[in-house]
Formats: structure tokens, C-alpha cells, sequence
């Protein structure tokens, strides 16, 4: 009589079919505090190991820097966390439940995950202000934006994040017409406004002027705390002034985690950075 | 804050509402001048417009409809299509078809269900996809239906691979050239070389007739600006300043969570959708169909008149059109031979000298002298 319990599953009233289920994205858990979790992730490209057998957690809320030296793996680590490279082993998962690694770009930035480039892309044959109305958190179907304007809200939004990035004088001119610090932080401006839950930034002050690397240093350590932030970045005293806690790659792995002094003192990192030709 | 968002919108808007309001006026200014010189005046008055004159303008603004199709996909989102020509020439066979179907026993071999070239082939029965291209409706539908389903497939396929740029245009170039290969052959059921031609009437109405040449002509006005405002409406949405930042920085617009091949296969499917009415409007105008408005060429000859008349802009590409068609009608009259060479250094030299057209060119200028003007 198995068959015929079969058939009475299958044709049960409140079946619900799974290729009929509409995908439900599990929502970001992080009730044990973490937000990201990278566990043996391992990329190779033509036999070059990028990424060999990574591990990083980082904490809901934290700011977290990355150094380490060029073809240390930090960018190739953000494409994998944001779905632009596939990698070859190990786990990508935001929170809890989402596993990041079955995900295309699109559904990973509307998870809440933003990405700054490490040189400056912003739409430069649009103003300051399109340029930000495009990155609002709303919804990105072709039939809602073919009718889409912006709530009172997302005006009042788009407002406060110009003031923030101090572009509130430009937000008519052409992105294109920016000096480079502008257009950095525009493009800082243009992750803030999707309000995301975890910000990667790969070198937000090249080609900064000191006083310019001041005020992006205070943003971003005001931004911790309501978002987690990772930042990439090779200007030492850059990291020194914003970092609490600092992860240092090398050749694709972890090499030190710590605050920036034990980091400094500890002896993989003297080897590697002093010992060697750098 | 708000304010200064609203006066640059209004100040915006009105910059484009300007364009479309002069392009409207001219368009129907003629559009009716033509029309009434041809039905009010008598042969041989000054004011007499020729029916040939209307066939042919009715001609030119059937390309510059299909150069608007080109403008929306290329102007706007970067995708070069070089074979643009495949959808205005599938379009057109679906109107050839219910037109050949009208012929009825007027034939010249007077079978009153099959078309001639059926009957010179030797055919017994009708081939299935004949079938049902008597009505009208169900005719016009197919003639939608088939570009627009091709446009999408090949869209969807394209797109998805994140196929871009010169492959793109190359994938483009060889579908209009298989599709042209493909309607040579006879046993393809759509008359092979020679095509489809001969109609006699549509809806009942006579071809011929100097009155249903007008009528076709101020349809095609109509469509024309019914296209040009429908696709302006798009461009100004957010849906087109999200196909500007995929023109712009592809990966970048991924990454701000919008689906991109989903944007592209949505538009070229749109802009497919344009050139097969452009096709549909085009065959009774100029009563015949054949393989040729297949040839890669005919393809190519869309893009540089969009070229000559300004990317990105709308009235541009039907500015090129027009220009271009009036040129090559005057041209090919003096000196056959030499219309692709002509071309071609048209091309070369607003490339090099107008990037943005005639018309960036000219608002350029008026720029200028503005500026200038406020100086002094």
C-alpha cells in the first residue's frame, strides 16, 4: 500500500509543489553576532591560488580592515562576496542563512550587501543627484521603474546622505564633472542610500588629499555600529586612524588578526613586510 | 533642497518639451501641407503634391522609424544591433502575406487561394504558416508576434551570456544574414528572390488609390510620433537612466541590484517591436518585399543614419533618417555607382568630425552663440 500512501501525498489538497513555492530569501540572521562568515575558501586562476583556504569572520556592527601587499587577494575576495567571481571551495555565508556563493551580483547587493570599487565608478554622463536616486533602496523591476518616483521619504534620504558626502552644492552637476575625492565619496554616498547591512570599500582614499582622507576616515568610523564595514586600504596611517581591528592577507590566507599594534608586532607580519624585498 | 531638485526637473523637462513640441509641429505641418496638396489641388497646380512625392515621404518616415528603434538600443543602452533590418523585414513579410492573401483569383494565374509564386512552384495546398494571414488582425498579430518573439529569444540568450559589444553587433550582423539567406530559397514558402509583390488593396482599399497613399502616409506620421513620445516617456523614467549607467558602467548597475540582461532583453525586444512596424508600414507604401531588406547593408545603413543624425537623443536618429534618405534619392539618381562609397565617407566623417551628429552639432552652436550673447 506504499504507493497508494504516495499517491495520496501527491494529490493532497494543500500540497504545495516546491517548483511552485515562491523563493523566499531567508531574512539576515545574526543572533550570534556575526555577519559574515568565509570558511576554506580556496580560488584558483590558471593554477595561481588567489585564495588559499581563507577563513574570516567578522562581527555584526564592526569596522574591519584588510591589508596586505598587491596579489594578496583582498579584491579577489570582494568579487567572491559580492558574486562576480565563482570561487573553487569553501563557504560564503551572510548571517546565519544565506549562503552567498548560489547568488548572482543583483540579488547580493539587494541583500544589503554595497561595494565601493577601488577606482571610482560612478555614472558620469548623469548628475550628482540621478547618481544617487538610482542606488535608493527600492525596488529594481523593469515595471516599477519605468513609473518610479521618489517618495517625500527617499527625497529627505537622498538629502541627508548629500550633506553627509558634502555634495549637496553639486547634486545638479554632472558626476562626471567631480573632482576625484568627489567622486569617491559619491560613490560612498551612492552605497549609503541603498542603507546597506555590510559595506566593502576597497581604497576609499587614493588619490585623497590629506584633509579629504580626514573626513573619510571620521565617515566611516561613524558609520560602524548601524552597518559593518570592511575597508581595503594600503595607506597605513589611513588604517591606523580608523581600525579596531586589523586582518592582514598574504598570498590568499590570513596572516595576523588583531589590533593594529599586536598586528605591527607580530612577527609573520615583520617577516613578511620587513624581511622581504618590500 | 527640494526646490533646486524641481526647477533642474522643470528646466529639464521643458529643454525636452521644447524638442518634441517643434518635432511634432514640423511632422504634422508637413504631414498635412503634403497631404492636402496632393487630395485639394489638381495635377498641374502649383501647389500640387505628387502621389510619388507622398509614397516617397511616407518611405522616409517608415526609416525613421526604424532609425528610432536603432536610436532606443544604441543612443541609450550601447547596444550596437547591425541587424536591425532582420525585425523591419519580418515585420514587412507579415504584412506581405495578408497582402498577397488579398490578391485573391486577381492573380495572375487567377488560383483564388494560392498566392502566384505558389502556383508557378507548383504547389498543391497552402503551407501551414499561410494559414489565417487572411485576416487582418491575426496577420498584423504574427507580424508582432514573430520579431518580437525572435528579439526576445535572441535577447535572452545574448544577454544572459553577458555577450557585448563587437560580438554582440557580429551575432546581430550574421542573424539578418541567415535569416536573408534563408528567405532566398523557394522552398521556404515566401516567394524566394522575387518576394512578395503585386498587391491590390488593403482592407479593401485600393493600392493604388491616390487617397488610401495619403491615408497610409498620415498613419505613418501618427505611428512615428506615437513611437517618438512613448519611447521619450521611457527614457525620461528611471527605467532610463537605469539603461544609461548600463551603458555606462554594466557591472557597476549590477552591483547596485538591478537585473541588467533583464533591461536589455525588455528594450530590444521594444526597439524589435518598432522596426517590425516600421517594416508593416513600409511594404504598402512601396508594394513589394523581398530578401534584400535583409542584406546586412540595408542593416547598416540604419546605424549611420542614426550616426549622421545624433545618438541619444531621439529626434536625432530621425533627423539622420530623413537627411540621409532625401541624399541617397538624389544621389542614386545622379550617380548610382557611387551611393556606398558616399556612404561610407558620411560615416567615416561624422565619426571622426560630428561624434555627436548634425544635431549635437547644432545645439552646440546655439549654445555658443547663446553664451556669447550673455557675455557681450
Amino acid at each position: 500500500m506504499k504507493w497508494l500512501d504516495k499517491t495520496r501525498e501527491v494529490m493532497a489538497p494543500d500540497r504545495v509543489w516546491p517548483f511552485l513555492a515562491p523563493e523566499v530569501p531567508p531574512d539576515l540572521d545574526v543572533s550570534k553576532n556575526v555577519i559574515l562568515y568565509v570558511e576554506g575558501l580556496t580560488v584558483a586562476f590558471d593554477g595561481f591560488k588567489a585564495i588559499n583556504n581563507l577563513n574570516l569572520y567578522v562581527d555584526d556592527g564592526e569596522l574591519r580592515c584588510l591589508i596586505g601587499a598587491n596579489g594578496a587577494g583582498k579584491t579577489t575576495l570582494m568579487d567572491i562576496i559580492t558574486g562576480k567571481t565563482q570561487c573553487d571551495s569553501g563557504t560564503v555565508y551572510f548571517g546565519q542563512t544565506i549562503n552567498l556563493l548560489q547568488r548572482s551580483e543583483p540579488e547580493i547587493a539587494q541583500l544589503g550587501i554595497g561595494r565601493k570599487f577601488q577606482k571610482p565608478t560612478v555614472f558620469e554622463a548623469q548628475t550628482v543627484f540621478a547618481n544617487l536616486e538610482l542606488s535608493i533602496k527600492a525596488s529594481k523591476g523593469i515595471w516599477y521603474t519605468l513609473h518610479a518616483s521618489l517618495s517625500a521619504e527617499q527625497r529627505e534620504k537622498i538629502a541627508y546622505v548629500l550633506q553627509l558626502i558634502g555634495l549637496a552644492e553639486q547634486q545638479n552637476m554632472l558626476a562626471g564633472a567631480l573632482s576625484h575625492g568627489q567622486k569617491q565619496w559619491l560613490e560612498i554616498g551612492m552605497l549609503l542610500v541603498a542603507d546597506p547591512k555590510l559595506l566593502l570599500i576597497d581604497e576609499p582614499v587614493a588619490g585623497m588629499t590629506a584633509q579629504e582622507t580626514e573626513r573619510t576616515a571620521e565617515l566611516l568610523t561613524s558609520l560602524a555600529g548601524d552597518h559593518t564595514v570592511i575597508v581595503v586600504e594600503h595607506d597605513m596611517e589611513f588604517v591606523r586612524s580608523i581600525a579596531r581591528t586589523v586582518t592582514v592577507l598574504h598570498q590568499g590566507s590570513v596572516l595576523a588578526e588583531g589590533t593594529m599594534d599586536e598586528v605591527q608586532n607580530n612577527p609573520d607580519v615583520i617577516e613578511v613586510y620587513l624581511g622581504s624585498d618590500e | 533642497m527640494t526646490k533646486f531638485n524641481l526647477f533642474a526637473w522643470w528646466a529639464n523637462s521643458r529643454a525636452t518639451a521644447n524638442a518634441s513640441m517643434v518635432f511634432v509641429v514640423v511632422l504634422f505641418g508637413v504631414t498635412i501641407l503634403a497631404s492636402a496638396g496632393n487630395l485639394l489641388f489638381p495635377e498641374g497646380s502649383l501647389l500640387h503634391v505628387s502621389t510619388y512625392t507622398i509614397t516617397l515621404l511616407g518611405k522616409y518616415l517608415c526609416f525613421a522609424l526604424l532609425a528610432l528603434s536603432v536610436d532606443v538600443i544604441w543612443g541609450y543602452c550601447g547596444i550596437l544591433s547591425l541587424g536591425h533590418g532582420a525585425f523591419f523585414a519580418l515585420g514587412g513579410y507579415g504584412m506581405g502575406m495578408y497582402l498577397m492573401r488579398q490578391i485573391g483569383d486577381r492573380g495572375v494565374y487567377g488560383n483564388p487561394l494560392l498566392p502566384d509564386f505558389m502556383v508557378f512552384l507548383n504547389w498543391q495546398d497552402l503551407p501551414w504558416f499561410w494559414l489565417g494571414m487572411d485576416n487582418f488582425l491575426f496577420a498584423m498579430a504574427m507580424a508582432l508576434l514573430v520579431p518580437g518573439l525572435l528579439a526576445f529569444v535572441f535577447g535572452w540568450f545574448a544577454f544572459r551570456s553577458r555577450v557585448t559589444g563587437v560580438y554582440l553587433s557580429i551575432m546581430t550582423q550574421a542573424l539578418t544574414f541567415a535569416l536573408m539567406l534563408a528567405f532566398f530559397r523557394n522552398e521556404m514558402g515566401f516567394g524566394g528572390n522575387n518576394g512578395l509583390t503585386d498587391f491590390k488593396d488593403l482592407l479593401g482599399f485600393d493600392l493604388q488609390a491616390d487617397s488610401t497613399r495619403v491615408c497610409l502616409f498620415i498613419i505613418t506620421a501618427t505611428v512615428l510620433a506615437g513611437a517618438y513620445f512613448s519611447s521619450r516617456y521611457i527614457m525620461n523614467s528611471r527605467f532610463g537612466r537605469v539603461l544609461l549607467s548600463i551603458r555606462d558602467g554594466e557591472s557597476r548597475t549590477r552591483f547596485l541590484g538591478y537585473r541588467t540582461e533583464y533591461y536589455k532583453v525588455w528594450l530590444f525586444v521594444y526597439s524589435a517591436l518598432l522596426a517590425a512596424v516600421a517594416g508593416i508600414l513600409y511594404v504598402p507604401q512601396v508594394g513589394i518585399i523581398n530578401p534584400g531588406e535583409f542584406q546586412p547593408l540595408k542593416s547598416i545603413e540604419v546605424v549611420v543614419w542614426v550616426a549622421v543624425g545624433g545618438r541619444g537623443t531621439l529626434y536625432g536618429a530621425i533627423v539622420g533618417a530623413l537627411l540621409v534618405n532625401y541624399a541617397k534619392t538624389r544621389f542614386t539618381a545622379i550617380f548610382p555607382d557611387g551611393w556606398a562609397f558616399m556612404l561610407g565617407a558620411l560615416f567615416v566623417y561624422v565619426t571622426i568630425f560630428l561624434p555627436q551628429g548634425l544635431v549635437g552639432w547644432v545645439s552646440n552652436r546655439l549654445q555658443r552663440a547663446k553664451a556669447k550673447a550673455e557675455v557681450a
